[in-house]
């Protein structure tokens, strides 16, 4: 956007030069984007038809309509492609306003969401908002404790030779193994001892945001030339000085792209985290509750919660990446 | 790193020497455990700075931090008794890791072979023929960049019950779960790795006249196999990921995910460590397998080149 000239055709129209520059290069970027979504969208309505086909037809022939495999015996081992070929006008007809459908459409997700959010108490059960809180706040707790431990070792790791030389292994190696699957035993664990509540997430949580940190900051605290320092030794500068002047600055480009993976794990972590102990509340409990007792539009709409949460922190991240990197004029 | 291993190690830091024996001292005034497992850490600690010093340092001392580790969890857990059920000594998760060799290996072949690798080659061969059709078209790959980044961020994990209610409890339902976590990271990297060329590079291939296929064949892939390379990374990880948390939801009696959740529903803590370091151990063969292959095909890449 900024290589787009202030004398471009259609700048200065209507409002004030830098908006409609930063509308063109929206439109440039947005369009290409909405039309991907639009595709992805028809996808999932195309798809609908015939993973609800089975069902379509069986809701057809309770209300009397005739049928060209005419019992549900007949139908059971049939695709669900084959059913939609075999009676497409009922299969279309039905397959988007079912109760407890295979595939929800979008629309029925939307509705959901909306009414799960804006129409709810936040205080219910049934509020989104709540359960999206009830598992934000481990993610952040465990999010700002495991960043801060990961620029903690990072800072070790760039002064110690002996740190470099016998954790940095182990930390980059700990980013190949799955993680995730000692969720369940710390749960477990923690629960047998007392502890509850939020802390166990949190901790989850932070392992999962704490490698990626610790590795994005190795690389940034390396990051400035071998003459910027070799300036601050002729100053005489202190290692923390160098820290503080030097190497903390230029390590907040890597700092918050791995702010922004681990922010992700995080919000993994806390819900994950609320699995194996069948939680009743939390983004993760509303999950296993839908698939518990099959109501699929309930999953898909907790699912669509933790995205929208997750592209929230990113996004949230990304503006504070945004706003300092300016602020230091380095972007 | 190569001008840190020309200084000279410094020979013995007798303050933090003293430091630990005061330190030692301390400790062997709350308990005499504490201080037995302070002054091994310690020692291990100073063989490790002497280790450090010596050019077979770059191996010996992560080695050697690791077996640390493990010394000292073994020894907290024998001297201050800790129970089984909250954290097993290391030398029980190998004894369980002996006795159940028959199980884990089911679990294995059922979690990793079948589930994980299943969903990671389908996954990946699906990210990587999107990519080369999307990168025909400017349009799409100013659409699909974006939103593949959005997707990678979100919890795709979620996604575990509903393919589970889709595909039934078999590994037909984890390769899928692994299939959908897999497919964004290595179709955005194939992306963003088939753009990586120059315009120089691309007005030369255009002088030669090369076709769509040559152009593709000769420039384009080996420009983007690091990318592909770094993607197929990153799915190693998450298709194990995906494979055992989708286990969580429902599941025959075998598989790792199944082995961790009912062991720890039954606190038999040995063996779900021993499936844990199954998984890790999986995750890092498979990722330095993948490493090693990249090695092998990207040797002219800076990166590569670099590490000698």
């Amino acid at each position: 956007m900024t290589d787009t000239q202030i004398s471009a055709p259609g700048a200065g129209i209507g409002r004030s030069g830098r908006v409609a520059l930063a509308m063109r290069g929206m439109h440039h970027r947005l369009g290409p984007v909405l039309a991907v979504v639009a595709a992805l969208i028809a996808l999932w309505y195309l798809a609908a038809i015939p993973m609800n086909a089975q069902n379509s037809l069986m809701l057809a022939e309770r209300e009397g309509v005739a049928l060209t495999p005419a019992t549900a015996s007949e139908r059971r081992n049939m695709s669900g492609l084959a059913l939609t070929l075999a009676e497409p006008s009922q299969a279309v007809a039905r397959a988007f306003a079912q109760d407890r459908p295979r595939l929800p459409s979008p629309h029925q997700v939307l509705a959901e969401l909306w009414d799960s959010t804006v129409n709810q108490n936040v205080t219910s059960k049934r509020s989104l908002v709540r359960h999206a809180g009830i598992t934000l706040a481990p993610t952040l707790l465990g999010f700002v404790i495991g960043s801060l431990a990961g620029i903690a070792l990072a800072v070790g790791i760039v002064h110690s030779r002996l740190m470099d030389l016998s954790v940095m292994p182990w930390a980059i190696a700990s980013q190949t193994i799955p993680i995730l699957a000692i969720a369940p035993m710390i749960i477990v664990v923690l629960n047998s001892i007392g502890v509850q509540g939020v802390l166990p997430k949190a901790i989850i949580s932070a392992y999962l945001s704490f490698f990626p940190v610790t590795v994005g900051m190795v690389k940034g605290l390396r990051a400035p030339s071998p003459s910027d320092l070799d300036l601050m030794r002729t100053w005489n500068a202190s290692a923390t000085r160098t820290l503080l002047s030097l190497r903390l600055p230029a390590s907040l480009p890597y700092l918050f792209a791995s702010l922004k993976i681990a922010v992700a794990a995080a919000l993994v972590g806390a819900i994950v985290g609320e699995f194996p102990t069948g939680a009743v509340s939390g983004l993760g409990a509303r999950l296993l509750a839908g698939s518990y007792y099959g109501q699929t539009v309930q999953i898909w709409s907790a699912l669509f919660g933790a995205a929208i949460v997750a592209a929230a922190l990113v996004a949230a991240i990304g503006l504070a990446q945004r706003v300092t990197l300016k602020r230091m004029g380095l972007s | 790193m190569t001008v840190a291993a020309h200084r000279p190690a410094r020979l013995v830091p007798w303050g933090l020497a003293l430091g630990g024996f005061v330190l030692i001292g301390v400790a062997f005034l709350v308990g005499w455990q504490l201080a037995l497992v302070l002054a091994v850490w310690l020692a291990l600690w100073a063989v490790n700075v002497g280790v450090a010093g010596t050019t077979a340092g770059t191996w010996a001392a992560p080695v050697l931090f690791g077996l640390t580790l493990l010394i000292l969890w073994e020894l907290t857990v024998r001297l201050f008794n800790v129970p089984g059920v909250i954290l097993p000594a290391p030398t029980q998760i190998a004894v369980a890791l002996a006795e159940n060799t028959n199980t884990l290996r089911a679990d294995f072949v059922q979690t990793v072979l079948k589930g994980a690798l299943g969903g990671w080659l389908i996954g990946s061969t699906a990210g990587i023929a999107t990519a080369l059709l999307v990168a025909r078209s400017d349009f799409l790959r100013r659409g699909l960049l974006p939103v593949g980044n959005f997707v990678a961020a979100l919890p795709i994990v979620g996604t575990a019950p509903i393919l589970v209610m889709w595909f039934g409890f078999g590994w037909e339902s984890k390769a899928a779960v692994v299939v959908v976590m897999v497919f964004f990271p290595v179709l955005v990297n194939t992306v963003a790795g088939l753009a990586d060329t120059t315009s120089m590079q691309r007005d030369l291939m255009r002088t030669y006249g090369a076709s769509a296929g040559q152009d593709l064949r000769y420039l384009r892939a080996s420009s983007a196999l690091p990318f592909v390379f770094n993607g197929l990374k990153i799915a190693t990880t998450l298709a194990l990921i995906g494979a055992i948390v989708a286990e969580f939801f429902g599941s025959p009696t075998f598989g790792l995910g199944f082995r961790i959740s009912t062991e720890v529903g039954r606190l038999n803590l040995p063996v779900v460590w021993a499936a844990i370091v199954v998984a890790a151990v999986t995750g890092s063969l498979w990722y330095g397998a993948i490493a090693m292959l990249e090695k092998r095909l990207t040797f002219w890449h800076p990166s590569q080149r670099g590490r000698r």
